[in-house]
């Protein structure tokens, strides 16, 4: 049994219950912070860390989305050093791939795009890293571009979650990491993806794109998960 | 003592190029070489990228005239899928190629060479602009500004941005033409109609000051590539290739997009990025030929629209050879493309909903051929069975008129080059040759950058004996 908790968060007395994140009860108080690896129905990482934030007697930053609020709890969401995080996750985001805004199939309706307009991001600092990528094209109606991923791993948790196939997931380790189909095959060839489009629908940038799109027609609909989730929460009770 | 002068950069073209003036031990001038020293190499970075994409990829190559690549670049992607584009769409992207022609046009010939033209070759550099030209004929200046305007506009109404619209894309257009923007667009045409009706009474009145360019401004025998519409008409959009021979006989006809190969072969020189394409049966360099709208307007046998067509008798009328008329051609072909974009508006099958055919991967190659405001466009694409650019081959307008640039440089250098010395007399005319072709150096080497001035002088040993920067 869950139990109501009274907290702070930006100094407003909120309260919530102790199975709820902070993001959880910041959010259904009105108070909003960027978050990218999060989605709502799926288990959450804290991979992004771009929900983090500051909470009182804890010397680190907490990410948001993976931290459960508790009695008498203080948190801010929105201070200086904060944005300042923020601000250079995404800057690392843009300088780690290969993100090609303008010749993009996602242009115009990407969340790593937007998540830099949102910070007032206008140019990157860091040194970019023009990693080498491959496309991934076998699949019959779906492209992956490696260049364009930033490993949130929604599509891992959507495929396994959600659609129970497991076709995605994760090989190698810190700045080597990648994601992979199967056993690293080509995903045309994948033995167990059933072509369900929600990995493409939930991926927040152009790394997964149906084919025939072309640049800034690619808008993702990720209305779908609420919606299941929501049906079959449902039928379970 | 055979000297070497070297014109690097020249101004007031698109890009960046340089021009070296070989003497010899007479100091007189023995080869000239115009040299586009940047590479951008868009053709190895479009490897591996899906060909949908390519539309928008290769619209990058320039920012003059991204819309010929763009409409190019999806007849390309139009093979690959094998569709036929519906009629509506192939309305719409003829259109908006006759805005980009327009706005080009209007670019090179007000902005470009208006300073050379209204204030001759021989005035003060730092006036020989468009703002000497603002000083002198203010009007002039807002008629240039008023037609490149409004090229731009149109541009910009049918495939929402002025620079690098996404709107064309494989197999059609995104987007259907709406009712309101259709007036949008026809209400801009009258004055714009009126504007360049203007311009050209005043550049017929104009252009015969300068009998001593026509005659020595690249006019020598070649010939001529563009592409033409059914029965010999007028069409940027689409059409078989034609090649005629100096004295206007076609000399071949009726070639399909998708053989260019058999009639066009590039040639790598050592001293420059840009290709040299030929004209295959007769080899290399004797297959050389120009692009372009002189090229258009030798090739045609009509335009299909009243008030160009009444220009052109006039327009026969003169040496055909010399590039000095590409000037005269552009005026023609701005007011050509007013006329048609009328012609393609009245017409209500252009507000069809239908501008879109879909398909997957259907063909492992395709070519895309399209009239660029400087030329024939040949874009070239092998995809792998994922739809993946394995090779992608471009030739571009200004590679076309390559060699014949080159020739161009040496005639007016050995006319106007007296001695070992550099003086801006010479080097103007020099430059304005190059720049009649309006080369745009950005697309033809796929390179990017601003086009200042340096003149260079060699020994026939290589040695710098003079040089000149501006
Ligand atoms: S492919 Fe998309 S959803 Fe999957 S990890 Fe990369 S960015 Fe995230
Ligand atoms: S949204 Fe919380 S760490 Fe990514």
């Amino acid at each position: 049994m869950s139990r109501v908790v009274t907290l702070k968060i930006d100094d407003r007395d909120v309260s919530g219950r102790d199975d709820e994140t902070v993001l959880e009860v910041a959010r259904e108080n009105g108070i909003d912070m960027p978050t990218l690896c999060q989605v709502d129905g799926l288990s959450s990482v804290g991979a992004c860390r771009l929900c983090l934030v500051e909470v009182k007697g804890v010397p680190k930053l907490l990410p948001a989305c993976t931290t459960y609020v508790t009695e008498g709890m203080e948190v801010w969401t929105s201070t200086e050093r904060i944005n300042r995080y923020r601000r250079q996750i995404v800057e690392l985001l843009f300088s780690e791939g290969n993100h090609i805004c303008a010749v993009c199939v996602s242009n115009g309706h990407c969340e790593l795009q937007n998540l830099a307009i949102r910070l007032g991001i206008q140019h990157i600092d860091y040194p970019y890293r023009y990693p080498k990528a491959t496309v991934d094209a076998s699949h019959e109606r779906f492209g992956f571009d490696g260049n364009r991923c930033v490993l949130c791993t929604r599509c891992v948790r959507v495929c396994d979650e959600i659609e129970g196939a497991h076709t995605w997931d994760v090989k190698g380790r810190g700045i080597n990491s990648q994601v992979i189909t199967d056993l690293d095959q080509p995903w045309g060839e994948s033995p167990t993806c059933t072509s369900c489009g929600k990995c493409v629908n939930i991926c927040p940038t152009g790394a997964l794109f149906e084919k025939g799109k072309s640049v800034a027609e690619m808008t993702k609909r990720g209305e779908f998960l609420p919606y299941l989730t929501t049906m079959r929460g449902k039928k379970q009770r | 003592m055979a000297q070497q002068i070297t014109i690097d950069p020249v101004t007031r073209l698109e890009g960046h190029g340089k021009i070296t003036i070989q003497l010899n031990d007479a100091g007189e001038v023995q080869d000239a070489q115009f040299h586009v020293t940047q590479l951008r190499g868009f053709e190895k970075f479009c490897e591996g990228r899906p060909f949908h994409e390519m539309p928008s990829l290769m619209a990058r190559i320039c920012g003059i005239c991204p819309v010929s690549h763009l409409i190019a670049s999806a007849k390309a992607c139009d093979a690959l899928l094998a569709v036929r584009v519906p009629p509506a769409a192939v309305a719409l992207r003829e259109l908006l190629n006759l805005a980009q022609l327009a706005q080009s046009h209007a670019l090179s010939f007000f902005y470009l060479s208006a300073p050379d033209l209204l204030l001759g070759m021989d005035a003060d550099p730092a006036k020989r602009n468009i703002f000497g030209v603002y000083q002198t004929n203010p009007q002039m200046a807002r008629d240039g500004i008023r037609l490149r305007q409004a090229g731009q506009q149109i541009i910009e109404i049918l495939g929402g941005k002025r620079i690098h619209p996404g709107w064309v894309v494989p197999g059609g257009v995104s987007e259907p033409l709406t009712e309101l923007k259709r007036e949008q667009i026809l209400a801009m045409l009258p004055e714009v109609v009126q504007i360049t009706r203007n311009t050209l009474d005043w550049y017929k009145e104009t252009f015969q000051r300068f009998e001593e360019e026509i005659r020595t401004f690249a006019n020598f025998p070649t010939l001529f590539m563009s592409i033409v519409g059914e029965n010999g008409r007028m069409n940027v959009y689409d059409g078989k290739l034609r090649f005629i021979d100096a004295e206007g006989k076609i000399v071949a006809d009726n070639i399909d997009g998708n053989d260019y190969a058999d009639y066009i072969a590039e040639a790598v020189q050592p001293s420059s990025y840009l290709k040299s394409p030929y004209y295959k049966p007769l080899g290399f360099p004797a297959g050389i030929y120009r692009v372009g709208p002189l090229a258009r307007l030798n090739i045609v046998e009509s335009l299909g629209t009243p008030l160009a067509d009444a220009e052109m008798p006039a327009f026969r009328q003169l040496d055909r050879q010399s590039s000095f008329h590409f000037h005269y051609a552009r005026l023609i072909e701005v007011l050509y493309a007013w006329e048609r974009i009328e012609q393609l508006l009245n017409d209500p099958k252009i507000l069809d909903e239908h501008v879109r055919a879909r398909a997957a991967v259907n063909a492992d190659e395709g070519v895309g051929v399209a009239e660029a405001p400087r030329g024939t466009l040949i874009h070239h694409y092998q995809i792998d069975k994922d739809g993946l650019i394995t090779r992608a081959n471009l030739i571009i307008a200004t590679g076309h008129n390559n060699l014949a640039m080159n020739r161009g440089v040496l005639q007016v250098a050995q006319h106007f080059v007296k001695g070992a010395r550099l003086d801006d007399g010479m080097l103007n005319r020099v430059e304005a040759v190059v720049r009649a072709y309006d080369p745009c150096l950005s697309c033809s080497t796929h390179a990017v950058g601003q086009m200042p001035l340096h003149v260079q002088l060699l020994a026939p040993d290589g040695s710098v004996v003079d040089e000149l920067v501006r």
